[in-house]
């Protein structure tokens, strides 16, 4: 138990936050971090649990999409236009963001983007996770999230710059 | 600096930082989450199940995650029980006390059971043709729950049959009866000192009654779900 704890209990606020912005919802958020840290104790085995962070990561993201109702099986089917879509693009892609960009309004861009990319997006900026990291919480292969991540750039300053989002989209 | 630590230092993620900051879990919520895991270190020592010195007997520690994992089970559902909103827990909280006044009932008189049998074969057709279903009876002697006798029982206004288990020198009533609801993990309440277990499985809804030790009493639930 002690060994669990000392694994689990520091990521709680990397856990919260991480449901927090994926569920939208604060009961929902805490529910999930419950949930997840019950199923964690449940297979926790200290030898095998190399890196706590990201294993209990990928336990509390799984629980949000359990709570959301989308199940792994739908994620998978759109798998296909991660990367036949179209290439990732530069990072830097996009229309230059006018000044005065609100939070608020980066908030909202970032709830209106499909969960997946929202997923990657918040892991890697909000959680500073490394690409790795992120390949094992959201289980796909690292190429993947990288071109989801690009892609997810992509569309948030899209949104971002109302004028030119259908320019953009096509 | 790396390619990979450059992407996150554009414009547009120190925007996205700025909308969204990393958040501290509330101290409800962790503290929460640190008295279930408490509850479950200090409920895990007296489970009947294991032997005393259980972390030396049982190095590969499959035992305590079994022990653990059902527990959890238990406290998970305590927990949702908490959360169930208006009528449901009205009702919820009803039926646990009908059951409890079941049990209660059954102890003060010579009504324990109406068929004493040891059996299961013999006390799962005796309630054929008093009941309109047929529960499941299930012999978890060598589990340490003898089963005492079964008898037909009435909460929230419908006839169940009741199941008599014994653990030690406590008596356990384990109320049965359909239910069109799907499966359902244990939920836990503590009434008067009491606990009450409930849980769904296979069409049939399961009321346990018992002032045994709750954690006994949850290694009966798991044992009825499998």
């Amino acid at each position: 138990m002690r060994a669990f704890e000392s694994a689990v209990l520091p990521h709680l606020d990397a856990a919260y936050t991480l449901a927090r912005y994926l569920l939208r919802d604060e009961d929902d958020a805490r529910d999930a971090v419950q949930d997840a840290c019950l199923r964690a104790l449940k297979y926790f085995r200290e030898p095998q649990v190399v890196d706590p962070r990201p294993w209990f990561l990928q336990i509390v993201r799984n629980r949000c999409h359990t709570l959301r109702g989308t199940s792994s099986a739908r994620a998978d089917a759109t798998e296909y236009d991660d990367n036949t879509h179209s290439p990732p693009a530069e990072d830097d892609a996009g229309p230059e963001l006018p000044p005065g960009i609100t939070p608020e309004s980066v908030r909202n861009a970032v709830s209106q983007l499909p969960v997946k990319f929202r997923e990657v997006l918040i892991l890697r900026e909000v959680q500073a996770c490394s690409y790795e990291e992120i390949a094992q919480i959201v289980n796909a292969p690292v190429g993947t999230i990288m071109s989801r991540l690009s892609r997810a750039r992509q569309r948030l300053r899209q949104a971002l710059v109302p004028g030119r989002a259908g320019e953009m989209l096509t | 600096m790396s390619d990979e630590e450059r992407d996150r230092d554009g414009a547009l993620s120190a925007l996205i930082r700025e909308a969204m900051p990393p958040l501290t879990a509330p101290d409800d919520l962790r503290e929460a989450i640190r008295s279930q895991l408490r509850a479950r270190g200090r409920a895990a020592l007296p489970l009947s199940a294991t032997p005393s010195r259980w972390w030396l007997a049982s190095p590969r520690a499959s035992q305590w995650l079994a022990a653990a994992s059902l527990l959890l089970v238990v406290g998970a559902g305590g927990w949702r029980l908490g959360r169930i909103q208006g009528r449901d827990r009205a009702q919820s909280e009803a039926v646990a006390q009908g059951a409890l006044a079941s049990h209660l009932r059954s102890l003060l008189g010579d009504h324990l059971t109406d068929v004493a049998s040891t059996d299961r074969h013999t006390v799962k057709p005796w309630f054929a043709g008093k009941l309109d279903f047929s529960p499941p009876v299930a012999d978890l002697a060598t589990q340490g729950f003898p089963l005492i006798g079964g008898r037909v029982d009435y909460i929230g206004g419908r006839r169940v049959a009741a199941l008599v288990y014994k653990h030690g020198a406590h008596f356990i009533n384990v109320f049965v009866w359909p239910t069109s609801g799907g499966d359902t993990s244990v939920t836990s309440v503590a009434i008067q000192g009491y606990t009450v277990l409930h849980w769904t499985k296979g069409g049939m809804t399961y009321w346990a009654v018992s002032d045994v030790d709750p954690t006994a009493l949850g290694t009966l639930a798991g044992l009825m779900q499998n």
